[in-house]
């Protein structure tokens, strides 16, 4: 019996693409549906009735929501190709950890902190960066001297945190700032994760998310 | 049966802390517990072990950090397989880690919006927490818990913030009993375990703890 996977995303989200990669790691099939978030359809409203949020992964018609638990539950049914968590214990409490800081700080500063960077000027602004690379610098630290943060493959705090690079172009112009220059270790971490067909395919062109930001910002009345 | 050094910082009015305590008493590990002076002063071992946070829970497994309640919870229950608190069906599984992270992002914050307000916004507050109870009695349905027949994950994620309810009924002058029977029930069933009644406090002393709390941040 064939299974169903259904992905319903919106094109920039880092938390689909996070999904996407591990879709493709694994090699799993999946029907793409693409929402309008400015116009939700009535399968996304069904499927994610609490939160009406993307992604949403529907297997065999059962929905499962929030990215880091859609990871999760692709991990434990397709367990036998490319692992994203470990098998020890412990070592998945720290996975589970620092892909639960990109989550609560990193994503929070990229996403909405982050989109403090284009939506506001100034002291504001100045704040914003300053937290946002304080947080990068955390995970350099937790990357240290390993070429992924799972280790000699990419895993879970890869896939948590890998998305928001195609974001960095975004913020580096509105916010007028380079990461690379305050980060540089995380940043060849990111094109190591890009020359991985799984991560280049699921992450989109940095100028194409920057358009959307620049459309953001118009619908946001923000110049 | 234990399995090496377990130690859990914690400190007593955390509902945080009770998820660690609750799941360590329901695998039967033994540990020892070391109370958190976090109105003073946090040791040195809280500090070095959980630098990004520096809260409570930390669960110490030889000497091993693990931060984070929900992620505490885990680790317990795949270092100590016995009993499950997780359902084996990946499935269930992805549906009882969404219901706690839900847990997690309404109902603390949602409950301590009532102290922390008055007059319209306290209404609107308290409608709100209501509303995440009603939703969660709709999870729970015609279950005795929100693990099925057993005690389970949900539970341990859910019950410690019970503890906090009469604080919050106290605020608001309203009765989560009258509200959501159902979710009421589910309350009672659990602090009838001996894992629950062992680790939650006495009401009153975390409603005491609350009206100092109110005190100190200027909420009164």
């Amino acid at each position: 019996m064939a299974d169903e996977v259904v992905l319903l995303d919106f094109w920039p989200s880092p938390f689909g693409m996070r999904v996407r990669i591990v879709l493709a790691e694994k090699g799993i099939k999946y029907e793409y549906k693409e929402e309008n978030l400015w116009d939700k359809g009535p399968l996304l409203l069904k499927m994610n009735p609490v939160h009406k949020k993307i992604p949403v992964l529907i297997h065999n018609g059962k929905p499962i929501c929030e990215s880091l638990i859609m990871v999760q539950y692709i991990d434990e049914v397709w367990k036998d190709e490319s692992p994203i968590l470990p098998s020890d214990p412990y070592q998945r409490a720290q996975a589970r950890f620092w892909a639960d800081f990109v989550d609560k700080k990193a994503s929070f500063s990229i996403y909405s902190v982050g989109t403090k960077v284009w939506m506001t000027k100034g002291e504001e602004q100045e704040t914003a960066k300053k937290e946002f690379i304080e947080c990068l610098k955390l995970l350099e630290g937790e990357l240290g001297d390993k070429p992924y943060f799972g280790g000699q493959n990419i895993g879970f705090v890869d896939v948590a945190l890998v998305p928001f690079y195609c974001w960095f172009y975004a913020f580096e112009t509105c916010g007028n700032f380079s990461i690379e220059a305050e980060c540089p270790t995380l940043i060849g971490w990111a094109k190591r994760c890009m020359e991985k067909e799984s991560v280049s395919n699921s992450l989109h062109d940095q100028h194409k998310i920057y358009g959307f930001v620049l459309e953001l910002k118009k619908r946001f009345g923000i110049e | 049966m234990s399995k090496g050094e377990v130690v859990l910082l914690y400190f007593w009015v955390s509902p945080f802390a009770m998820r660690a305590k609750i799941a360590l008493e329901e695998k039967g590990v033994e540990y020892e517990a070391r109370e958190e002076d976090l109105l003073g002063t946090k040791s040195e071992l809280l500090l070095s072990s959980n630098p990004i946070y520096k809260k409570v829970p930390v669960l110490l497994h030889n000497g091993k950090a693990v931060c984070e309640s929900s992620i505490v919870v885990s680790y317990i229950d795949e270092a100590w397989p016995s009993p499950p608190l997780l359902p084996s069906c990946p499935y269930e599984r992805s549906q009882a880690r969404f219901w706690a992270d839900f847990i997690d992002k309404k109902v603390f914050e949602g409950g301590n919006s009532i102290w922390r307000s008055k007059g319209e916004a306290q209404e609107v507050a308290i409608k709100e927490f209501i509303e995440t109870l009603k939703l969660l009695e709709g999870v729970l349905g015609e279950k005795d818990f929100f693990g099925g027949d057993s005690f389970g994950f949900v539970d341990i994620i859910a019950i410690p913030l019970a503890s906090w309810f009469y604080a919050y009924e106290q605020f608001g002058s309203f009765k989560v009993e009258e509200e959501c029977p159902k979710f009421s029930a589910w309350m009672k069933r659990c602090m009838e375990r001996e894992t629950v009644a062992k680790v939650i406090p006495d009401l009153t002393k975390v409603y005491e703890f609350v009206c100092m709390m109110r005190k100190m941040y200027g909420f009164e």
